[in-house]
Parts: structure tokens; C-alpha cells; sequence
């Protein structure tokens, strides 16, 4: 038996693409963090990464934010609005997952069917009708735009997640669990909602990074400043003023997003295995 | 095991009733739980589809009664109004640009990862982290900062000698530089490519190598069509992806320099939520929809001929 065997000098080319393709991919990140410790001017002047010396001007300047409002609003609004919109998509989502992978009934296939056809539909498409549903609704400038599609499932990613996750669990689990008293939904609870854990995590981790990093719904559907998420906040500072503070948007850039790295620093594995089964991308 | 087998083991209700019981709870559980899929998908996907199509053959705005005007919004974005027009090519031109990039480096890195390097895992976070946070307007703001005239990217070429480039400035690059922030996320497209590597048996390559089958003919004529499924699952889904940008034109060049960087995306938004002019927009809306159907469907009529599904099924 011949096993592959890789010749060493095109190991060592591998090697030296990889981490000089991983330096490249990380620079911007490791550039910003000592940018934020920079003067406006040394940003410009200075092809040194780092700064000539640390101070904190640029986070405490930045954080007051432009106007009235400071970041400490931002981010409480943000966590407002992803911490409800997280938690109903997780749950929402399992109980449908539920739903389709364990039960057969009428005309499943074409349920089936529609839910995953929805992966493909635009949200530049519903995004009009959904402004003015939401409008006549009184949601503008409320987090419920974001939170009721979660309630009800919105996200067929996440449904389709679960239900690959469920077809690798044995039904022998559920068979037993009814046998001894417990009803569809106790069965869920009680019996797979356990070993369906790293699911839940995953899509819990996907959804808060969307909802994080969303632009575009955020722009739409909320106006009031007062209300504003993160993105939307560190918009209007890039905006406001004529001659931009770099130093300031990029110290809020990088808090805004430092949440995100940490957490993902902590479950890389979830990410990993929640695109892994179900090929959502990140 | 058959539920009716151990159903009749247990034994305590007369059969028959607990059967019938067994098959109406199992014929319709299932819909109570995805009911509330149901309603979402009816109030949320479904309503708002039917109606901005209607929308698109009004001149709906916010402040007005809407009437119908027949296929005069379509017939205006084609024929009167030249911002759509540059938006739609500069769209395309953007997908063309992104997403090849994009999957040629995820293939690559993934294929150089599948090798037996150690630290797979570390290399796996720091190319897959800039997807994770690539979508943020705070990743927008960085990029915008780093490709101006006098920022680090100019000056880093400047080492190598390279004159200066007007990264944003440009109506020529404006649009690589934005792809090139869409290009840089290519980790997750890699991760799904790495996972798809390991799946293909060892035993193929053996044999291949047995034969005297060089790398390159093993790539081409083994590893390529085992991942072609994988390949087929991120062109769609990045082609998707690609014709929606918003959030890195609309912060870095806001489109311009003069609507070089003017993405579909964009031209929608200012119609509908700056103008105002709702029909309008949905009417770009769906001609937006359109390429997105056409696209995939061309990939998809196209799959039969490089796909290659190892149970001969397609998913």
C-alpha cells in the first residue's frame, strides 16, 4: 500500500503562502487596533504600525459620539436588539426544524420545498411592502421590524441547519421518550433540545452576527438617532464631520466589532460546524 | 423498530383506539409545529412579494394615492433612466470581479490547508475571522481609511516601488477596491471547500498515484469533480450574495466616483427610501429579482454538465 506521500519542499512552499496569505488577511485587523492609538496626522504620515505612543484619546473622544448621543446608547441599543431577535430565531427556528424533520404530514414535501426556495429570495424584494407593513404597523423606529420575523421563523437558513442537525439523531430517542409519557413537545424539550445544543448554538452565533453587523434593515426601518445601532451610529460619526477624526471611528470601529472577534474567538468550533452541515455561509 | 410494534407491546388501551389516536396525533403535529413558519412565511415573505410586484406597475409613493401606470416604471428603467443602466453593469461587472475571486482563493487556501500542515486549525481562524466581521460597517470604515490617497495601502506598494493608486478616487478601480473588501471574506466559502476536501477517499488518490497520475491531473481529474457540488453551492449563494451588495458601496464611495461603485443595491435604496418613490423602486426590485432567477437558473441548467454527484442525486 502506497500512502500519499507529500514531498517536503512543497510542504514548505504551502507553508510560506499560508502564513504570508494569513499575515495579509490579518493586517488590516492588527493596523486598525494601533490605529486607534494613533494622532489623525501619524495615521496619514506614518508607515509604522505602531503608534508613537499609547494614548486614549481617540476612545474617550469617540465614544462622546457626534451630537447628543454617545456610544454607551449605541451599544445598549444594540444589544436590545439582537439579545430578542437571537433568542426567538433559536427557538422559533428549532420548533419548525422539529416540526419537518421528525413528522410527516400533509403535502410536507412542498412545505418542505417552499421553505428552502425562500433561501433564495431577496430581501431587496420584500423590503418596500415590509417598510410600509411595518410603517402602518407604528414598528418604525422600534426593534420589533427585526424581533416578530424572528418569532415566526423567518430564517429558513436556520430552520434547514436544524433539520440536517436532527436527521443525524436517531428517532429511536423520540420512539422511547413517547413510550414513556412524553408528549411531541416534551419530547423536544426535554429529550433533544440536549444533544441539539451545538445547532442551537451555531444559529444562535450566525443570527447574532447578522443582526450585529446589519446595515441595511437598521437604515431602513429606524430613523431616530436616539434608537440607532451600533452601524448605524458609526455611520453618522463617519458622516458628521467634514475633516474625520480617523482615530476616533476607528477606536469605535474596533470596539464595535470586538464583541464579534471575542465570541468568535471562543466558539470558532460552532461557526465551523454550523456552515459545515448546512453550507450557510458566514 | 415500527412505533406499531411497541405500541401493541404496551398494551394498555385497546389497540385500535390508541392506534387511531397515534395516527391523527401523527398525521397533524407536524403543522402545529411549523405553524408559526407558516404565518411568518405568509406575513413576512410571502405578502411582501405579491405586493411589491403589484407595487411595480404603480407610481405608488408614500404621500399619494397609487394608480396604475401599466409597464411604465419598467419601461422608464430601461429606456429613460441612465443611472439604472450604469447601476445594472456596474452590478454585474461587481459579481464578475467577486465572486471568481472570492472562490479562487477559498479553493486554494483550502487545498493548501487539506495537506498535511500542522496548525490547520489556527490557519482555519485567522482566514475565516474577516468573514465573520467583513460585513460591518466598522470593516467599511477601515477599508475606506486604508485605500485613500495617502493611506497605508499606497504606501505599502510604494515600498515595492509601485506610483500611488486613487483606490477610491478612480471611476476605473473604485469597484475592485470594494470587491477587493468582498474577496477578502472568502473564509467561509473555504471552510465549506475544506470540509468537502476531506470527504473524498484517500484510496482514489492512491490509485491515482499508482498509475503514475501527476498532481495536477489528480487535481483535475479527481479532485475537482468530487467538490464540484460544493463549488456549485457557493457560486449560487455568493452570485446571490454578490447582486444584493449594499453596505461597503454605500459606506466607502457612496457609489461614486462618478457611479462607478452605483451597485443595484444602492440605486434601489435612493429610489425607495430617499425618493421616496416606492413603485419605482419595486419595479428595480424585481427587475433585480429577475437577474437573480436568471443567474441561478443558468448555473443550475448548466450543473448537469460539471456537476458530479457521487449517488448520482442532486440535492
Amino acid at each position: 500500500m502506497i500512502s500519499i506521500s507529500y514531498k517536503p519542499r512543497k510542504l514548505i512552499i504551502s507553508y510560506i503562502i499560508l502564513v504570508l496569505g494569513g499575515f495579509i488577511m490579518c493586517y488590516p485587523l492588527i493596523w486598525m487596533f494601533f490605529a486607534t492609538f494613533k494622532t489623525n496626522a501619524e495615521i496619514f504620515a506614518s508607515r509604522k504600525l505602531l503608534p508613537n505612543s499609547f494614548n486614549f484619546d481617540a476612545y474617550v473622544l469617540g465614544w462622546n459620539g457626534v451630537g447628543e448621543h454617545t456610544f454607551s446608547r449605541f451599544f445598549i441599543n444594540t444589544i436590545k436588539l439582537v439579545t430578542p431577535t437571537v433568542i426567538c430565531t433559536v427557538i422559533s427556528c428549532s420548533v419548525v426544524a422539529y416540526g419537518f424533520a421528525r413528522f410527516s404530514f400533509p403535502k410536507k414535501k412542498i412545505w418542505f420545498a417552499l421553505m428552502l426556495s425562500t433561501l433564495m429570495l431577496p430581501n431587496s424584494v420584500i423590503i418596500i411592502p415590509r417598510f410600509l407593513l411595518f410603517n402602518k404597523l407604528g414598528w418604525l423606529d422600534s426593534y420589533l421590524p427585526f424581533i416578530v420575523p424572528a418569532m415566526f421563523a423567518c430564517y429558513p437558513f436556520f430552520i434547514f441547519m436544524m433539520v440536517q442537525f436532527l436527521r443525524g439523531v436517531p428517532t429511536e430517542l423520540d420512539e422511547a421518550a413517547r413510550i414513556d409519557g412524553c408528549n411531541a413537545f416534551q419530547t423536544l424539550a426535554l429529550i433533544l433540545y440536549p444533544i441539539l445544543k451545538p445547532a442551537l448554538f451555531s444559529a444562535g452565533l450566525f443570527q447574532l452576527m447578522w443582526t450585529w453587523n446589519d446595515f441595511f434593515n437598521a437604515l431602513v426601518y429606524i430613523s431616530k438617532v436616539e434608537k440607532f445601532p451600533l452601524s448605524l451610529g458609526l455611520r453618522i460619526s463617519l458622516d458628521s464631520a467634514s475633516a474625520v477624526a480617523w482615530n476616533q471611528i476607528m477606536a469605535m470601529a474596533l470596539l464595535s466589532i470586538l464583541p464579534l472577534i471575542v465570541i468568535f474567538f471562543f466558539a470558532q468550533r460552532y461557526f465551523v460546524e454550523g456552515i459545515s452541515t448546512s453550507g450557510i455561509k458566514g | 423498530m415500527k412505533l406499531e410494534q411497541q405500541i401493541e407491546r404496551t398494551n394498555e388501551l385497546p389497540l385500535s383506539a390508541k392506534l387511531s389516536r397515534y395516527k391523527h396525533f401523527q398525521k397533524y403535529t407536524g403543522l402545529y409545529f411549523i405553524t408559526p413558519w407558516i404565518i411568518g412565511f405568509a406575513l413576512f415573505q410571502l405578502y411582501p412579494f405579491i405586493a411589491s410586484f403589484i407595487y411595480s406597475f404603480t407610481n405608488f409613493n408614500i404621500f399619494g394615492k397609487p394608480s396604475f401606470i401599466g409597464l411604465n416604471n419598467y419601461v422608464r428603467l430601461f429606456t429613460f433612466d441612465p443611472d439604472f443602466k450604469k447601476s445594472m453593469s456596474v452590478t454585474f461587472a461587481y459579481a464578475l470581479i467577486e465572486v471568481p475571486g472570492k472562490l479562487f482563493f477559498a479553493l486554494l487556501i483550502a487545498l493548501l490547508l487539506n495537506q498535511k500542515v500542522r496548525g490547520v486549525n489556527g490557519f482555519r481562524t485567522i482566514y475565516y475571522l474577516p468573514s465573520i466581521l467583513g460585513g460591518s460597517v466598522a470593516i467599511s470604515a477601515l477599508w475606506k481609511l486604508m485605500f485613500m490617497k495617502e493611506g497605508i495601502v499606497n504606501e505599502f506598494i510604494g515600498i515595492v516601488g509601485i506610483p500611488a493608486v486613487d483606490w477610491l478616487g478612480s471611476p476605473n478601480i473604485a469597484l475592485i477596491t470594494i470587491s477587493l473588501l468582498q474577496i477578502w471574506q472568502f473564509g467561509s466559502a473555504m471552510v465549506l471547500f475544506l470540509a468537502a476536501l476531506k470527504q473524498i477517499p484517500i484510496d482514489l488518490y492512491e490509485s491515482a498515484s499508482l498509475e503514475g497520475a501527476s498532481q495536477l491531473r489528480q487535481f483535475f481529474s479527481i479532485t475537482f469533480p468530487m467538490i464540484t457540488p460544493i463549488v456549485f453551492f457557493n457560486l449560487i449563494m455568493q452570485t446571490i450574495n454578490a447582486l444584493q451588495n449594499f453596505t461597503s458601496a454605500f459606506i466607502i464611495t457612496k457609489g461614486g466616483p462618478l457611479k462607478s461603485t452605483y451597485l443595484i443595491g444602492l440605486k434601489l435604496y435612493t429610489e425607495g427610501f430617499n425618493n421616496f418613490k416606492m413603485g419605482y423602486a419595486s419595479a428595480i426590485s424585481w427587475v433585480m429579482f429577475a437577474c437573480i432567477l436568471c443567474f441561478t437558473l443558468i448555473i443550475f441548467r448548466s450543473s448537469s454538465a460539471w456537476v458530479y454527484y457521487q449517488d448520482g442525486e442532486a440535492f
